[in-house]
Formats: structure tokens, C-alpha cells, sequence
């Protein structure tokens, strides 16, 4: 997911200028880009030690956290945007954290893998959880305890009373607007509250 | 690194939060590096409780004369002294050099004792600065401190923002909660009831109240440490064999052995009454009292950038108390790293060598060197 395209594509979602905050934001190369080329400011969230460091050396703002204790932190509506790329599939509330989400940011952006894309549907009608680049871990292994697909997440996003602004799948650097649930490995929306 | 300690004498008064003042006082520092050509590179940092100017290296001749914080600063340290001008100061009131409670009050001729000044943060901070401006420092590239120290680098973003370009605060918090002064104010209670205090005049008695000082070092040094690192430790060894001695009085287990050493040490060269000053004047350190409890908009004048560290372990300066710090921080929009690390030290973690946190401290200052002209 950090590959060039993909994160151009997602940056592309955010405003010009806007204030950011990026949950999950791994080494911290989403904000840098924003921060770099978009005018944009703001600070990602980490609880990896590797990854916080990583943001500090690139002089991206960084705050420790586990964001499945929430977002007391922050206040409602303080960002302009906020970021869950590739985060939510890893959070036990997943569901408190896109209100969350929703909550502090008056756009929310979340990208996941998407289960739904054809390679994995058939896998699993050979009756095997699909291995692959996208997704390149055993059933047993995965770090992704929340598996969903793009439909999966247009139910859940009505349930919270969400209106989606945007939504797209991202392959192979390239957005699919057509057939995402089925063409994409990776599933983009971009949100806010009703 | 061999290093120096230097003096500088102030004869112009000082006017003190409390109203009263101090005129023809001393200030113990030190300094490591060049200042180079812009003067864009110096680093203060301010000391805890019973630290000093001596921050880092060593004296020559003197064996274990390591500064407080000699894996943090130095040559090719995460505060690279090769880089960075680096200073120390030993703040006013403490008892290593500079002017403090067991010197002459320059009006009457007669010992300070408890006639000394009540000092504040930001009557330390106010003192730093008549000091950096004799060294010829507008700017500092970075105010650094842990614990007390942090309250201070904190304050200097208040009290002088233009003069502050980061801010690296570590293991600190906005103010001390109920149970913090309540162990400080203990401890200040075990010096003053000792007999030979004298209500804070023992110097003209020509003695020590040895019993309070141990007695506040012991319990400062419970809460310095997690419950976890004093049961490996510790655990419930007995100091002698394995036979139980049914004593009261005697020393059986481990800790009390340890605590009792620790104490003792502290007794020899700590001044009673430092030790009244510094744990006041972390008691009253409280920059969002003057906004009505608000740290969100006592923060809002600041510029600087900031990091900010706290440990997991650490309860008397816990983790939420630095990200209280940090909320306040972001609730202005202003620049703020935060790391939390995972280090089983309690408070004594921020002296302590853990490779996470002085990763994260030298990536930090490494950034800061990379914006000062080559």
C-alpha cells in the first residue's frame, strides 16, 4: 500500500492545505507526500516503536498511541481530514473507529484490502483462504482480523449514517470504478457524516 | 570528554514569581561544543531534583565522575556535542555551586537557611536566560529536560518563545497531581520534624538533619522505581542467609538494605533545604493556572517545536500526564512528536539507557541539525 500510484491516488482525496490526521500512518511517507506536495500539515497515529521512530527521522509528527483505546485525544471535528489506510482491518473496534473516524474529521478516507476481489473468491471456492500479494498471509498469521469487502463496507457505512463521497477500488496502482467489488484488491472510500 | 565547571556571578536583582528578589548570586554551569558563527546551535538542559550542571563527561583525574545524563549527551551521543552546544546550569537554590540556602545572604552576612527565596520554574527559567544572554545565545536550538527538567524546557516555551525552536520534554507533566505532592510534602515533612533542622538554620549548629534527607530520599526512590523492577530486584530476599531474624528494628529484607543505602548517600551531599526549594517548586509549577485550569490556551503562545517521552512504567510521571501535555499541544495546531516507550524502568527510565528512547531522541536531534546552516 505504499507504493507511489497507490498513495497518489489516495492523496489525491485530500484538499489542498487541509489539516490531517493519519491513523495508522506507518513509516509516515502518506504525510510526508501531503506535507511535501499537497500544503498540507498535521500528525499520524503509531503504536509500532519502528514506525514512530521511522516518522520522527522523516520529520513527520508523530504520536504514539493504540487507537483501540479511541480518540479521546482528539476533539470533534479538529482535522480536516482524517486518514485510515490500511488501519482498520487491524483494529478490534473497527466499527467505534470509523465513528471515530467520522467524529474528529469532517472528511474521513479509509482504504482496506478487499476481500471480495476475484483471485480471493476463488480461492476460497477451492476451499482455501486466499494467499496473495495483496494479502500475503495464512489464515493462521494474518494481522487482519477484520476481513471485508468493499459491499461489506458501503452496509456499514449506511449503518453508521455515513454518506459516501467517493468510493473506488485501487489495482495495481489504477482506480477501478467499474466492478469494484470484484476487479479491486483494495477498497477506498471517502466520507463524512450525514 | 573532559569537561569544566565554570561559574558566573549575577550582582543585578532578580525579581522572583513570589515578588521577593535575589541580587549578587552565582550560577554553577558547563558547556560542551563550539557555539558556531550564527549561534544557531546551542542546547539547554535543565536538571531534576538532584542533578546539576554536570550533565556530561567527566572530571579530569576523577574516576565515576560521569554527568547525569552521559548517555544521552556527548561526543556522538543522540545530543551530539560535535554538533550542538551544549550547556548545563545548575539552578538557583540547589547545592552544587550555585547560590543556594547554605550560603551568605549578601544583606545581613548571616546564612540564607530558610531565609533563601522561594524559587519557581519559572524563576529558574528567567535565571537561565540572564545566563544565555551572557553567553552571547538569543536562540537555543533546543531546551531539553526530564521530570523537572521537562517543566522547565515546557516553560521556556512559554516564557520566552521567540528564544525556543524545539522543546524536548521527558517523562514530565503539566503540574503535579494531589498524590505527587502528597509524597513530596512527606518528604519535607521527615526533613523539618528532624531535630537537628532547626528550623532550617542547622548550618550555624554545625550539624545535618541526616535522618529527614534519608528518610525523603527513601521514599522519593520508591516512587522513582516500578513495582516490577523492585520485585526482580528485590523481590523478598532477606539481606543475611534464609533464617527469618524476627527483628522489628533490624534490616532484613533486601529493599531495606537498599533504601537505607540510598538514603545514607543522599544524606552526605544533599542540602536539607534544596530539597524544600526544588520539591516546591515542582509543586507549584502550573502554567494553565493563570488560564483557569486551561493547559490548551496557557500552551497557545508557544512556537516551538516539540517531542515529547514518556515511559509505560512510570506512575509518578505516567504516560497520561504527558499526553495531557501533548493534547494541549494539538488542540493549537502546534508541532508535536510524542513517543511512549514500552520500558519496565518507572520514572528512573528517562536517565536510564534504553536503545527505543534514544533512538527516537537522536533522530530528533539529528533533524534539528539538519536545519542549521552547514
Amino acid at each position: 500500500m505504499s507504493d507511489r500510484t497507490t498513495l497518489q491516488s489516495i492523496a489525491r482525496l485530500v484538499p489542498r492545505g487541509s489539516r490531517v490526521l493519519d491513523l495508522g500512518c506507518g513509516e509516515g511517507a502518506l504525510l510526508d507526500l501531503l506535507q511535501r506536495e499537497h500544503g498540507c500539515s498535521g500528525y499520524g497515529v503509531e503504536i509500532a516503536d519502528a514506525n514512530v521512530l521511522a516518522c520522527v527521522k522523516r520529520g513527520v509528527n508523530v504520536i504514539q498511541l493504540n487507537l483501540d483505546e479511541g480518540l479521546s485525544m482528539f476533539d470533534d471535528d479538529s482535522f480536516d481530514v482524517v486518514l485510515q489506510i490500511d488501519t482498520l482491518q487491524h483494529l478490534r473496534n473497527a466499527e467505534v473507529m470509523l465513528r471515530e473516524t467520522a467524529r474528529v474529521g469532517k472528511l474521513g478516507i479509509v482504504a482496506f484490502p478487499n476481500f471480495a476481489h476475484w483471485p480471493n473468491r476463488l480461492s476460497v471456492l477451492r476451499g482455501r483462504m486466499p494467499v496473495t500479494k495483496r494479502l500475503p498471509y495464512q489464515w493462521y498469521d494474518t494481522p487482519n482480523i477484520r476481513v471485508g469487502t468493499f459491499k461489506d463496507f458501503e452496509v456499514l457505512a449506511t449503518r453508521n449514517r455515513l454518506s459516501i463521497l467517493d468510493a473506488f477500488g485501487l489495482q495495481d496502482g489504477r482506480e477501478r470504478r467499474f466492478l469494484p467489488n470484484l476487479t479491486a484488491s483494495t477498497a477506498v472510500f471517502k466520507f463524512e457524516r450525514a | 570528554m573532559i569537561v569544566q565547571p565554570q561559574a558566573m556571578d549575577f550582582a543585578d536583582s532578580l525579581s522572583l514569581q513570589s515578588g521577593a528578589s535575589i541580587r549578587d548570586y552565582r550560577l554553577a554551569y558547563e558547556t560542551y561544543g563550539t557555539l558556531n558563527a550564527d549561534r544557531s546551535n546551542a542546547v539547554l538542559i535543565c536538571h531534576a531534583l538532584n542533578a546539576s550542571h554536570h550533565v556530561a563527561g567527566v572530571y579530569e583525574g576523577q574516576d565515576r565522575s560521569e554527568g547525569w545524563w552521559d548517555s544521552m549527551i556527548g561526543p556522538g551521543k543522540p545530543v551530539d556535542t560535535d554538533r550542538f552546544f551544549v550547556i548545563g546550569i545548575n539552578n538557583l537554590g540547589s547545592c552544587f555551586g550555585s547560590t543556594g540556602p547554605m550560603h551568605d545572604h549578601p544583606e545581613t552576612g548571616r546564612v540564607y537557611g530558610a531565609h533563601f527565596p522561594v524559587v519557581t520554574v519559572e524563576d529558574w527559567v528567567n535565571a537561565q536566560a540572564r545566563l544565555l544572554d551572557r553567553l552571547g545565545v538569543t536562540q537555543l536550538a533546543a531546551v531539553m529536560g526530564g521530570s523537572l527538567g521537562g517543566m522547565q524546557a515546557l516553560s521556556w516555551t512559554l516564557q520566552y518563545p521567540e528564544r525556543v525552536r524545539h522543546a524536548v520534554v521527558i517523562a514530565s507533566a503539566p503540574n503535579l497531581n494531589a498524590e505527587n505532592i502528597a509524597f513530596n510534602e512527606v518528604a519535607r515533612r521527615a526533613i523539618v520534624t528532624d531535630p537537628d533542622f532547626h528550623d532550617g538554620f542547622f548550618y550555624e549548629h554545625d550539624v545535618i538533619p541526616r535522618r529527614g534527607l534519608r528518610i525523603a530520599r527513601m521514599i522519593g526512590h520508591i516512587t522513582y522505581l516500578s513495582d516490577d523492577v523492585m520485585n526482580e530486584k528485590f523481590g523478598r530476599q532477606l539481606r543475611e542467609g534464609l533464617e527469618l531474624k524476627y527483628s522489628t528494628q533490624d534490616i532484613e529484607f533486601q529493599i531495606e538494605s537498599y533504601l537505607r543505602h540510598q538514603g545514607d548517600k543522599f544524606s552526605e551531599y544533599f542540602d536539607a533545604n534544596t530539597y524544600l526549594l526544588i520539591t516546591r517548586a515542582l509543586d507549584y509549577f502550573d502554567p494553565a493556572r493563570r488560564h483557569d485550569g486551561n493547559l490548551a490556551k496557557a500552551l497557545a503562545v508557544a512556537t516551538a517545536r516539540f517531542l515529547l517521552v514518556s515511559f509505560t512504567t512510570d506512575w509518578r510521571f505516567s504516560p497520561k500526564r504527558s499526553r495531557e501535555i501533548v493534547k494541549a499541544l494539538l488542540d493549537n495546531d502546534h508541532e508535536v512528536s510524542y513517543a511512549e516507550i514500552d520500558a519496565p524502568h518507572g520514572h528512573d527510565a528517562f536517565l536510564l539507557e534504553d536503545a527505543r528512547y534514544l533512538a527516537v531522541v537522536r533522530s530528533y536531534f539529528d533533524r534539528i541539525a539538519k536545519e542549521l546552516a552547514p
